[in-house]
């Protein structure tokens, strides 16, 4: 049994008594609500004449059916129109906040709760969504609920729950280039298993958590139900206080220094006790992929599809079973495999940073989508999306060929027109691989981080990212040096508080000048000058022909090419094109 | 106070398979709905489909086991999602499933299953796999769920099994809807909101 765990502190916090049965009744600091488990939950608490017992503590959205092109209402699909007339006619009746679309803070429920502030450390919070297990992230127990339990919450602002056990996750040392949270979590379901957890909330700790960013903790968090874990959490720390500073319903004035004291107190002492500890070193995660119908199904990039007998007797039917639904063979490289769509978006990897980290890679690449390959950008707020396009990146995005969307969950689970047709092959930023997750009952899920499906929506095909960073030479360094220093002032006075250094910090500067504005894009421009104006013509006239053959022959040759790279064996002095044609484009000359 | 449920008797239905999610219980785009009508008819709508196109028969489809009502599955059944329309369809589908006997399941799902009054009875492997191939090999048997004495039985043979300690009581009291439960218990609800430091000292 685990003492003094973040996770004991909040239960024992919010424990209004223990129920005959021996559950604990729990009360819900945090209820979010969507429409597509709300209304059933809503016509109980009606049936029975009931009251919502704290609507202040309930906030309610719309973001699994809402359409990300077409919004205008009433909506073409007549089923999510009845839906969202549900869930307005709700909130009015029972005096709950709505945030819908146009309203500026719709989004995915997930993200526009911490975005807003809401979601504090120290709460427990529910909504009728498993990914619920994001909002841990900030040291709140967060718990996905089915709609009975909405309908508790909605009622009485309380759960009937069991106490879990609490399963430490350390995870030590700096991850790799291309390395990014989404490929931690991707490593720990696989090492742990999907049904590893069952029984446990995971706290996420060690060196590698403590220097993520928020954003990065909250991919973290957001997976911890697909190893079986009914919450995630990551205790608080800095990095936590400051992302919430200044957030529109975080503690202000007086109150912030008493908010802070608590939040700190509720952390994970240096005495607890934990019932599992499992440790990681980050050194050992490579970008990771999942190949087969279950979120562990995962390898490295540079791995192989497994064979069965690489699995538990009793996992052979279903590894089996995902070879064949995949259309995989034992052996095959994961890499090279080509693709139909590209997926960026969700809660697990809508969120600003993300986007950045896809329009770095995007920038970085220089191509174009795949001619064979839909890919489509969906921001998981209406927030996420004012912050990216004030920045410029839905300008990258559809520059090279992607498409630039309204938010909401969208492919995750594809219950607006956002579907996969047929056999289609995603990559894609969401959570679930499971069959059909994506709209088509046939349809195939590869996970991997945004800036993996963005190099995939590229190159047509799975590839290591790795090997784009790697194409930018090291010489741009010297080249836009004293951009670097600005472009980085920009960001630090951008980016929210507490966010770490970026990690490539070769292709970050210049993508930051294309974010930051055009002042700052012009600075490029002059120190670039002496590279030849006529010079870098024919470097951008060659590099579009070396595309048109990439584009030619997508699937098979590229990786291995990319594989040979992922070395960081670079040619600082060959390649002076790089920088010249990204300040070219910078100034609308390609 | 909702019904006692203490023993479920009648046919089963083996379905075998680990990590069998909620999106395949019931697809997403069957959640379009307001109410949990009608989505009995699309339990397992898309791998049924799957099977069907490939000339072979998902248990839900086989004739010999459309009288069943206990549901016998493997490990971590009903992973994924949370939506409770994954066990409503199944409460729905044909006869309606009154018990699910399985080696492991998602937590989410089988919480939702206890509030509907639908229990998830753990055993092990191989007495999954020894139920699955008993109904198999004679699907009229009668499968006996006793929540009274956790076990499982058809005919003669049993096999004892493990429901949590809070779920077998509320099942055995009727008190799986705990809705008026909590509702009665606000007045320390309200007590409990008043010593939360963030809806207090510091409330923003």
């Amino acid at each position: 049994m685990s003492q003094r765990t973040l996770f004991d502190k909040v239960w024992d916090l919010h424990t209004v008594r223990v129920l005959p049965s021996g559950q604990t009744q729990l009360f819900i600091g945090l209820h979010l609500i969507h429409e597509v488990t709300s209304p059933q939950a809503f016509a109980w608490v009606h049936e029975r004449g009931l009251k919502v017992a704290f609507p202040d503590r309930n906030l309610a959205t719309v973001d699994h059916i809402v359409p990300t092109e077409d919004q205008s209402r009433p909506y073409a699909d007549t089923q999510a129109e009845e839906m969202l007339v549900a869930i307005d006619r709700n909130c009015r009746e029972f005096g709950i906040r709505l945030y819908q679309p146009g309203s500026g803070k719709q989004g995915v429920v997930h993200i526009i709760a911490p975005e807003q502030g809401l979601t504090q450390p120290g709460m427990t919070v529910a909504c009728g969504d498993s990914h619920t297990a994001t909002h841990g992230a900030f040291g709140a127990i967060a718990f996905g609920i089915g709609t009975s339990q909405v309908r508790d919450v909605l009622a009485s602002q309380t759960l009937a729950m069991s106490r879990l056990k609490v399963r430490r996750i350390e995870i030590n040392g700096t991850l790799g280039r291309g390395v990014t949270a989404k490929d931690v979590i991707l490593h720990v379901l696989r090492v742990l298993s999907a049904k590893g957890g069952v029984g446990f909330a995971y706290e996420f700790a060690g060196s590698t958590i403590d220097a993520m960013s928020m954003e990065e903790r909250m991919t973290v968090c957001n997976m911890a139900i697909e190893g079986g874990a009914r919450c995630g959490y990551i205790n608080p720390d800095a990095t936590t206080f400051a992302y919430l500073k200044g957030r529109e319903h975080a503690p202000s004035g007086a109150a912030w220094a008493k908010a802070v004291a608590f939040w700190q107190s509720i952390a994970s002492g240096s005495d607890a006790v934990f019932d599992d500890v499992k440790t990681f070193a980050a050194a050992d995660i490579a970008p990771t992929v999942t190949w087969g119908i279950s979120p562990d199904h995962a390898i490295a990039i540079d791995e192989q599809i497994p064979d069965v007998t690489a699995f538990p007797e009793s996992e052979r039917p279903n590894i089996a079973e995902a070879h064949q639904y995949m259309g995989l063979t034992p052996g095959q490289p994961i890499k090279g495999l080509k693709i139909d769509v590209a997926f960026i978006g969700s809660c697990t990897n809508g969120r600003i940073s993300d986007l950045r980290a896809a329009a770095d890679v995007i920038q970085a690449h220089g191509g174009q989508v795949a001619a064979h390959v839909k890919a489509f950008i969906v921001p998981g707020s209406e927030a996420v999306k004012a912050a990216a396009e004030a920045e410029g990146l839905d300008r990258i995005f559809t520059k090279h060929g992607f498409e630039w969307r309204e938010a909401g969950c969208s492919m995750c689970l594809a219950m607006n027109p956002d579907k996969l047709k047929g056999r289609q092959i995603s990559a894609s930023s969401s959570n679930r691989n499971f069959k059909g997750r994506q709209g088509s009952p046939e349809g195939r899920t590869l996970l991997m981080s945004p800036a993996m499906v963005a190099v995939a929506a590229l190159e047509g095909a799975v590839s290591d990212v790795r090997a784009v960073e790697a194409k930018v030479p090291a010489a741009k360094v010297t080249v836009t040096k004293a951009l670097t220093a600005k472009a980085a002032t920009a960001r630090t006075m951008r980016a929210p508080a507490g966010k770490r250094p970026v990690r490539t910090v070769a292709t970050k500067p210049v993508t930051r000048a294309k974010v930051v504005g055009r002042k700052a894009g012009k600075l490029v421009v002059k120190s670039a000058k002496p590279a030849k104006p006529a010079k870098a013509v024919k470097a951008v006239k060659a590099s579009k022909a070396a595309k048109a053959k990439r584009q030619a022959k997508p699937a098979k040759a590229k990786p291995a090419k990319n594989q040979a790279k992922s070395k960081p064996t670079r040619k600082p002095a060959a390649k002076p094109v790089k920088p010249v044609r990204r300040a070219l484009r910078r100034n609308g000359l390609k | 106070m909702s019904a006692i449920i203490s023993r479920i008797a009648g046919r089963g239905i083996p379905l075998r398979g680990n990590d069998i999610d909620t999106d395949r219980i019931i697809p997403a785009r069957f959640l379009r709905c307001v109410t949990f009508d009608g989505l009995g008819a699309h339990a397992f709508e898309d791998d049924r489909q799957q099977l069907a196109r490939a000339g072979k028969q998902h248990p839900f489809d086989e004739p010999r086991f459309s009288d069943g009502i206990v549901l016998v599955v493997n490990g971590n059944f009903g992973c994924g999602s949370s939506r409770e329309h994954a066990p409503q369809a199944l409460a729905k589908w044909g006869k309606g499933i009154k018990a699910i006997v399985g080696v492991s399941f998602s937590e989410i799902f089988s919480g939702n299953c206890t509030a509907m009054g639908l229990p998830c009875l753990r055993i092990s492997q191989a007495d999954a796999d020894a139920i699955q191939t008993a109904i198999e090999a004679d699907p009229a048997v009668e499968v006996v769920v006793d929540l009274n004495d956790l076990s499982v039985a058809i005919g003669s043979q049993r096999w004892s099994a493990q429901l949590a300690d809070a779920a077998r009581k509320q099942f055995l009291t009727g008190q799986w809807d705990a809705l008026g439960e909590l509702v009665d218990g606000l007045p320390q609800v309200k007590a409990t909101a008043a010593r939360l430091p963030y809806l207090n000292a510091f409330a923003s």
